[in-house]
């Protein structure tokens, strides 16, 4: 195995265990597990950074 | 055959079509495409000044997430599953191909929420609104059956969870999400295509009747769109600002 396979093995295994069921939450009739809510997080974050941060143009700001 | 310029036909816009040819299906049909996407809003060097937002990129991510997930898709075709299931560099495709596929769909449904926001229909627009929402599921029967082709248990547990849904629908007749190599057909052949093909005519729409402006220059009382705009008067006003 080589050293940054294991370097990261070592730091993801910490941060995420993926030998174990994942975890889900429950709203009603609706499951959604929390890696998936983490995704749809993320997408929202970008979706209003995409439409706050200013677009940088070539040749200043006009 | 030479072409001479004084027989071409005056009611076109292109060169080199004999009058007696212009009835032809081909000259026809060369000339409504023409007419529908001249090479300058096929391929503009510019675009409107309100294109210069991060919102309008995330349509463009979707198309570059796209084409990686069909190189990578096409050398794991070629590669076989055992390469993919076994070798490190065959894993590493597999995997590009997943993350790929993941941020196809991030990206366009981002894309999609920007659209719906800015009610990216309006100005002629409906068509290109519809083949996106038709991309759009397209690419999710890609997805599913993309799941169902890995041959590991994840495939097993979706492919015998999905076929209820799919038999109290009807289609488990002839959609049998059982049936691995079926799946594997539509996954790489019928579906792909379809996505390729409802992708190209949703960008071609795109090019045809320009990038929706924002709601603040398209305030009823502007002026109509002048003929070979890229889209409303208001964005071939600043056209070339960008």
């Amino acid at each position: 195995m080589s050293v940054i396979a294991a370097v990261s093995q070592f730091v993801l295994g910490a941060l995420f265990d993926l030998n174990r069921p994942g975890h889900y939450v429950h709203w009603g009739f609706i499951q959604l597990s929390v890696a998936n809510l983490v995704v749809i997080g993320i997408m929202i974050v970008l979706f209003v950074a995409a439409i706050l941060i200013p677009y940088r143009r070539e040749g200043g700001d006009r | 055959m030479t072409v001479d310029s004084e027989r071409e036909s005056p009611t076109r816009n292109l060169p080199g079509i004999l009058e007696e040819d212009a009835e032809q299906w081909t000259a026809k049909l060369r000339n409504a495409a023409i007419d529908a996407l001249p090479p300058q809003r096929l391929m503009p060097d510019r675009q409107p000044a309100y294109v210069a937002s991060w919102i309008y990129v995330f349509g463009v991510l979707t198309l570059a997430a796209l084409a990686v997930v069909i190189v990578t898709g096409m050398v794991l075709a070629i590669m076989g599953p055992t390469w993919w299931h076994v070798s490190p560099v065959g894993h590493f495709v597999n995997s590009l191909h997943l993350w790929s596929v993941e941020s196809f769909f991030a990206f366009m449904v981002v894309h999609l929420w920007g659209s719906f926001f800015m009610a990216a229909w309006r100005g002629k627009r409906r068509l290109t609104w519809v083949f996106g929402a038709f991309a759009f599921l397209a690419s999710v029967g890609t997805a599913f059956t993309g799941y169902l082709s890995q041959q590991n248990f994840d495939s097993q547990w979706i492919g015998t969870q999905a076929k209820d849904g799919i038999n109290s629908t009807g289609a488990g007749a002839v959609f049998n999400v059982l049936n691995f190599g079926q799946m594997l057909m539509w996954h790489i052949v019928l579906l792909p295509l379809a996505v390729g093909v409802i992708v190209g005519v949703h960008v071609l729409l795109v090019r045809r009747r320009g990038v929706v402006p924002p709601f603040a220059l398209d305030e009823p009382g502007a002026p109509d769109d002048p003929p070979g705009s890229s889209g409303t008067a208001a964005s071939a006003a600043i056209e070339g600002e960008a």
